[in-house]
């Protein structure tokens, strides 16, 4: 009986420290990822990578400077699709909706969530490239935007529920109309809340290359207007780590470095929004 | 919900029409249809986006109908398309990741929900996020670079002279293939199995875990017998949720896999999956029955991920009721 509880002690302590080795393997990825980052990518990058355009090959040099502005184009681009819709649609779907429109509308953002991100882009190249018969940033810029919407509006919509009712009610009750009720207080009670969705989405779609494969495509030149194909940061590491010159290959360490710190740090940032001071509690 | 604190229930249809003007002047009726635009939008993007996939694929889906799911043959030059390998070289894959990803997800889980105090939890929990935030392509990079010469130097030998004799571990060593790309997947879909799963063992009732106890059960006997099974339902939406990344998972996957469309019971030969193909081959696809076929595959994978997320949701909400109805038991 004894010899039986201490096997039983030795196994469940075993199985629990399995189980932090797990833990523990799981969260060393992270620190193992960014290291190797740091290092690979802070031996390639230098003031060029940010300032000149890709050399031609076999020329060694350069940088990706219109890389770095492709993608704050496309990402600009994004935004302005995807949040307007996003955080309307909520506003919709917390404040006005009845119970079957909101349904559908939460059913059909949870299903263009879940579309894979290659599937997002072939279907903006079939609405906006093959018509076209040219990559565009527009087309780009549209894709991300799409995935930024359903994010942006569920997110969105959890916030505003959570603002408490007694505040909806109070400013009713002062005589104020329902759309001055929720832009001038519900709202603000929960911008942090709704600031830190379109961060997160943001931060979401900006590593996404499937995408901007046949969309954005890219290019090795400044991209002029919204009408051409342009260069984004993912897409360079795409082809310059499959590509076979050595000289690509710290390029695309020193673009890896760039693209995850900037990733990363618009989600510690958009953490700590949210966990100031708030009024809504985390999602 | 929201919009019952306001009605006041109108007497008279003069009443209330009166009541609908006011509302147009202060704003309130233009606000509503304006939003109601914004979020019919959505649903009206959605919409599209299944008939642009279902129209854009009619050539391949007369020609080769259901051939297309049971054809080896992928030549563009004779147009000939089988989606069969890029099917096997997905559910491959997928299957691989999740056999590495579950154990250690729902370990990590257990740790992070039953184990370790709130705050250092919570901590890990966030650099849990932080890796789901981690993009694909970087994956890819790291693919390229580490995981491929590690794969070729040393698991694969190794696997070979200690497992060679299961068909699963024989042939060349190249370091691309769909052992590769399955392990590159899994830590890629670790993330979302440890946080989904960490909810869910989160929300089994305290009583649960404490009557388990009061019974004598060790610590680790009341988490796997009682919690676990209690969570269960939750934990395999996580899994489904999960396979469901696993399956449209592009670009980590297009840089490791090897890239060849064979169909081989060693893990060790190099494939090629659904989402790869397109990222590959839909810039340089020539003629409309190429493209064509390329948008069937971005179909088939659309509807796989529908079900799958589908099923997902279903577990995951209704072990969220049951955990909440046990609890006001």
């Amino acid at each position: 009986m004894n010899a039986r509880l201490r096997w039983r002690k030795l196994v469940s302590g075993f199985m629990l420290a399995m189980t932090g080795v797990c833990a523990l393997i799981a969260v060393s990825v992270l620190f193992f990822i960014l290291g190797y980052l740091v290092y690979n990518g802070g031996t390639s990058i230098n003031w060029d990578f940010f300032t000149k355009l890709p050399t031609p090959v076999g020329e060694s040099g350069g940088g990706m400077a219109n890389a770095i502005v492709g993608t704050a184009k496309l990402l600009s681009l994004a935004v302005l699709i995807g949040v307007p819709i996003g955080f309307f649609g909520a506003i919709y779907l917390a404040e006005f909706s009845g119970s079957t429109m909101a349904f559908i509308v939460r059913y059909a953002a949870d299903l263009l969530n879940g579309v894979p991100s290659i599937v997002i882009g072939i279907f903006a190249y079939t609405l906006l490239v093959l018509p076209f018969k040219h990559f565009s940033t527009f087309a780009g810029g549209f894709a991300l935007g799409l995935m930024m919407i359903p994010i942006t509006l569920r997110s969105t919509e959890e916030f505003l529920r959570s603002v408490p009712r007694s505040l909806r009610e109070g400013s009713m009750a002062l005589g104020a109309s329902k759309w001055t009720t929720i832009m001038r207080v519900i709202v603000p009670a929960a911008y942090r809340g709704i600031l830190t969705a379109v961060l997160l989405a943001l931060a979401r779609v900006a590593g996404e290359t499937a995408p901007l494969l046949f969309t954005a495509f890219s290019n090795r030149f400044w991209s002029h207007g919204w009408n051409e194909p342009i260069a984004s940061l993912p897409v360079m590491i795409f082809t310059y780590a499959i590509a076979p010159y050595e000289d690509w290959h710290h390029q695309a360490w020193a673009a890896g470095l760039v693209l995850l710190g900037l990733i990363l740090m618009v989600n510690i940032v958009a953490r700590v929004i949210l966990s100031r001071g708030v009024s809504v509690p985390r999602s | 919900m929201a919009t019952s604190s306001i009605n006041v229930p109108s007497a008279s249809p003069v009443e209330g029409s009166r009541s609908f003007l006011s509302k147009l002047k202060n704003g309130d009726e233009i606000a509503r249809l304006v939003t109601f635009l914004f979020a019919a939008s959505v649903v009206f993007i959605t919409i599209i986006l299944v008939f642009e996939l279902w129209t854009g694929s009619a050539l391949p889906r007369h020609k080769f109908g259901l051939q297309f799911f049971v054809t080896r043959v992928w030549d563009p030059i004779a147009e000939e398309f089988g989606a069969l390998p890029f099917i096997y070289g997905t559910l491959v894959t997928s299957l691989v990741s999740l056999f590495i990803a579950v154990p250690l997800g729902i370990g990590a889980a257990i740790f992070l929900a039953e184990l370790a105090p709130q705050k250092i939890s919570d901590t890990l929990q966030f650099f849990i996020d932080l890796l789901a935030a981690v993009p694909s392509v970087i994956y890819g990079l790291l693919g390229v670079f580490i995981v491929i010469p590690l794969m070729r130097n040393w698991v694969q030998p190794f696997l070979k002279s200690t497992l060679g004799f299961l068909p699963i571990f024989s042939g060349p060593a190249y370091g691309v293939g769909f052992l590769t790309a399955g392990i590159v997947m899994a830590i890629m879909v670790i993330p979302y199995i440890i946080s989904v799963s960490r909810e869910v063992l989160l929300a089994v009732p305290r009583d649960q875990r404490e009557a388990a106890l009061a019974l004598g059960s060790t610590h680790w006997e009341s988490t796997w017998k009682v919690v676990v099974p209690f969570a269960r339902t939750g934990i395999m939406g996580s899994i489904f949720l999960a396979l469901a990344r696993a399956l449209g998972e592009t670009m980590a996957v297009t840089m490791v896999i090897g890239n060849t469309p064979t169909i081989s019971s060693s893990l060790f030969s190099p494939g090629y999956s659904i989402a790869a193909v397109i990222a590959n081959e839909f810039t340089e696809a020539t003629g409309d029955l190429y493209l064509q076929a390329l948008i069937e595959l971005g179909l088939v994978l659309f509807l796989l991920t529908f079900i799958l997320n589908g099923v997902a949701r279903l577990l995951i909400l209704a072990t969220a009721r049951r955990g909440g109805g046990t609890a006001h038991a």
